[in-house]
């Protein structure tokens, strides 16, 4: 049997940075729920204050890479519904873009409607639910995830109508989708969209002039932009730190182009603004979906020459990202001509994005170490992969 | 040019004029959701499980199983245990031996068909890789198992389910199975039909030229 | 965002996002991103006006991507870097992703990536391990640069220089190339094993890895799986 990782770890990790006798060596996590996961930090306390913060990874780590370099590329589909779990219709348009790259694929319009519809929805879905678990993070367990989690369930509906798995949705296909949309369902959507804003508005009421909100995000965890882009963070932390990045607009993949849609900036980049960047980023997902649905084409939902058995991409290699509700998501494919890939590398935005949680969390209080990494937004399945 | 920053805050003294005036209106928001949870239907979004029952949607799929037609899961199975479903499966949970008879000849019809559910992750790649329209997802999902380990293991007996069943599951998709299946079975029927007669009017073609030899003796 | 948290004037036109002007006149002033073999080309022939005696070449990518890269010899990878991260008609300032790739057999290696020029050097005898990085330009909006670097071997020499005093996003995944290929990335500030434990031994994503036959029983009946499961279970 593997030796357990907690253990192993403890003392390469925790070996005292400054021989003080006074400080304080808290292992925040693996089994904690404000560390969304089994996610560890090792916190070295000085009183309350932090002085040092390492984070421990590989507790959910299966080497979905190894695994996807041993099988055919259509088998990877389903694991990467399992990298970010809050997100599966992203990550499976993320890794289809990416094959269709470096294969040469195109993609019918229809599809790419379909494909900005779902990738819309599942924004909506995770931050929604990110705004629950930070409120819960925060001390604000119950009310907050429940209104969340009831506007996320009525999306995953859909997506169960839609794909046949409320989460595990192995949707995307090489060249298209796996099937066309049920009768009906747009206009369901077109119901759903409706009635978000209004959920919005209610949630926004319910916690944005919120004191306590207000005193534990407020100037928490902010840093200098060229900071935060040096260190690789992307997705709605930068955006809240004021720099307009995000891919749909700087490198349009899809058909995002035709939306109308703008980019909303926080100014310091503050646990307060990334909470309410993703509000805002919701109401521009809404836009592009009114856009999408009024425009779906008729058509072909699936490239008629794609192939699902034996499908063997051109010698060469791709690296493709989306802008996933996290940040970029991006895969670099490696392929020799099989029809298994050479080389399968992903690019988790939440694993990346937790590079400077040390330097975010350094000089404040352990309570605002639990805010920032809820404001960081990371999903364990991903982080681990 | 910089971008203006879309999220405005309040300075500081304004956000605090009346402290916990923010508090209060959350917690109108809560007293609103509750109070509705009376008597708006989209506030009551739970179900009373296992009394009542979300109702699942045709698409829905959770594990495989093997259409047959007509009555006998034996006779009518569809499968012709070609291992396609086996070699695409990402977790490898399908095991499949082919039947064969005395002389080693294949009997296209699967000996062994396992399915282990413990380690299937309801993909439906089987389902669309089968080119026999013999693989399908089903739509059960209260299957709990005292045994881990054999509880799991489905086989053949297990799996086999009729087409009446993927009828009743999907009527869409299975008519449209249906459908084609019988398109091709006639096609087949006309193709041996013709094939027949083709026997037959070679053998007729054959038969008359001793008789037409014969005749004018 | 509700109207009583955003003023009009804050509220700013779509376009306002479109790239900002691109001031250099020279060959870099309009890099197509459908195209990005002109990229590489392009910062290529910067880069040797740069340094002379840098072993960078060019390497072309096979496939319809066409995201051709730059491999960079070890040495000046920190220079080359800092170049083109600082030099503000570059501004390389985002790296992306870092991938670790195994090449037991050399020959594969110059398939996917193909010598482009007389400077590419031949393929090594014995095989390597590559890293490759992703960068991209967040103000110039363009991307990616792809730059390759090998090792010596894939035994003793796999060192090369870590890039994370230049781009600090490289430091978790240097990391993981670290723990999961064996890379050693000399100059990393923290250099460990980052998904796999500390005590563990071998480099699991490379191509000669053989797994532990000790996972747990599996009623799947495999002939593989059965024949493993029993021949590390010893049956009495």
């Amino acid at each position: 049997m593997i030796s357990d990782p907690a253990t192993s770890l403890t003392s390469a990790v925790l070996a005292p940075a400054v021989d003080d006798d006074q400080l304080l060596h808290v292992s925040l996590g693996p089994q904690h729920p404000s560390t969304h996961g089994v996610f560890r930090m090792n916190v070295v306390l000085d009183g309350e204050t932090v002085v040092r913060l390492k984070p421990v990874f590989g507790y959910l780590h299966r080497n979905h890479e190894k695994i996807a370099e041993g099988t055919s590329y259509l088998a990877s589909m389903p694991y990467t519904d399992r990298l970010d779990y809050i997100c599966p219709l992203s990550n499976n348009w993320a890794y289809a873009r990416a094959v269709e790259k470096l294969a040469g694929i195109e993609v019918p319009e229809r599809a790419e409607f379909i494909r900005v519809i779902l990738a819309e929805l599942t924004r909506l879905i995770n931050h929604t639910a990110f705004a629950g678990f930070i409120l819960g993070d925060m001390g604000a367990w119950g009310s907050a995830l429940m209104y969340a989690f009831r506007e996320r369930e009525k999306i995953l509906d859909l997506f169960e109508e839609l794909t046949g798995a409320r989460m595990m949705a192995n949707f995307m296909r090489f060249g298209g989708c796996r099937n066309d949309l049920p009768d009906g369902w747009s206009a369901k959507v077109s119901k759903l969209v409706d009635e978000y804003g209004p959920f919005l508005d209610e949630m926004e009421k319910f916690l944005v002039g919120n004191e306590i909100l207000l005193s534990r995000t407020l100037n928490v965890g902010s840093l200098p932009k060229e900071v935060l882009i040096n260190g690789g963070i992307t997705g709605p932390m930068l955006r809240a730190a004021g720099v307009p990045y995000d891919i749909r607009k700087v490198d349009p993949y899809g058909i995002y182009e035709r939306f109308d849609f703008r980019i909303p900036l926080g100014a310091t980049g503050d646990c307060y603004d990334r909470i309410m960047i993703r509000f805002l980023e919701m109401r521009e997902s809404l836009k592009i979906l009114h856009q999408a649905l009024d425009q779906l084409p008729d058509g072909s939902f699936i490239h008629p020459k794609a192939k699902i058995r034996n499908f063997k991409p051109p010698l060469g290699e791709a690296y493709a990202r989306i802008e996933g509700p996290k940040g970029e998501l991006g895969f670099h494919l490696i392929s020799d001509g099989s029809t298994r890939p050479y080389r399968y590398r992903i690019r988790p935005p939440s694993f990346i994005n937790l590079t400077l949680i040390e330097d975010m969390c350094l000089g404040l209080d352990l309570a605002d170490v639990v805010v920032i990494l809820g404001s960081i937004d990371i999903v364990l399945g991903e982080v681990d992969r | 040019m910089e971008p203006s920053a879309d999220i405005k805050r309040l300075p500081a003294p304004a956000r605090w004029s009346i402290p916990g005036i923010g508090l209060l209106k959350g917690m109108v928001v809560t007293a609103q959701n509750m109070i509705q949870s009376y008597y708006r239907k989209e506030r009551m979004t739970t179900v009373q499980y296992p009394e009542e029952r979300a109702p699942i949607s045709p698409n829905f799929r959770n594990f495989p199983f093997l259409c047959y037609d007509g009555e006998d899961p034996k006779a009518g199975l569809r499968c012709t245990a070609c291992t396609i479903c086996e070699t695409e499966c990402p977790p490898q949970c399908i095991y499949i031996v082919l039947e064969r008879d005395a002389n080693g000849k294949s009997l296209k019809r699967p000996k062994v068909f396992d399915i282990d559910v413990s380690v299937c992750m309801n993909c439906g790649i089987c389902a669309e890789v089968c080119p026999f329209d013999s693989i399908y997802m089903d739509g059960e999902y209260e299957l709990s198992k005292q045994d881990r380990f054999n509880g799991l293991l489905f086989h053949l007996d297990r799996l086999a389910k009729s087409a009446d069943y993927h009828m009743k599951l999907r009527p869409k998709e299975a008519g449209e199975v249906a459908a084609r299946r019988k398109v091709e079975v006639d096609k087949k029927r006309a193709v041996q039909a013709a094939k027949d007669a083709k026997a037959q009017t070679d053998k007729d073609m054959a038969k008359p030229e001793p008789t037409t030899k014969g005749e004018p003796a | 965002m509700t109207a009583e948290h955003l003023t009009p004037e804050d509220r700013q036109s779509p376009d306002s996002l479109s790239p900002p002007d691109r001031e250099s006149p020279d060959s870099l002033a309009s890099p197509d991103r459908e195209s990005p073999d002109s990229l590489a080309a392009a910062v290529l022939a910067r880069l040797r006006t740069a340094f002379p005696r840098a072993g960078v070449s060019l390497r072309t990518n096979p496939g319809p991507a066409v995201q051709h890269s730059l491999l960079v010899s070890p040495a000046d990878l920190c220079d080359v870097c800092r170049f083109l991260r600082d030099t503000p008609d570059l501004a390389f300032d985002f790296l992306s992703n870092v991938s670790g790739v195994d090449w037991p057999d050399p020959s594969k290696a110059d398939a996917v990536a193909a010598p482009a020029d007389e400077q590419g050097t031949p393929a090594a005898a014995a095989g390597f391990l590559e890293v490759i990085y992703h960068l991209y330009s967040t103000r110039r909006r363009i991307g990616p640069l792809v730059l390759r670097v090998r090792t010596a071997d894939r035994l003793s020499g796999v060192q090369i220089p870590s890039v994370v005093a230049v781009f600090r996003s490289a430091e978790f995944q240097e990391r993981e190339i670290f723990d999961l290929y064996g890379v050693e990335f000399t100059g990393h500030p923290d250099l460990r094993r980052i998904l796999m434990w500390d005590e563990f031994q071998d480099h699991p994503m490379r191509k000669d890895y053989v797994a532990p036959d000790d996972y747990e029983y599996e009623p799947t009946p495999h002939a593989a799986v059965l024949e493993k499961a029993q021949r590390h279970y010893v049956q009495p």
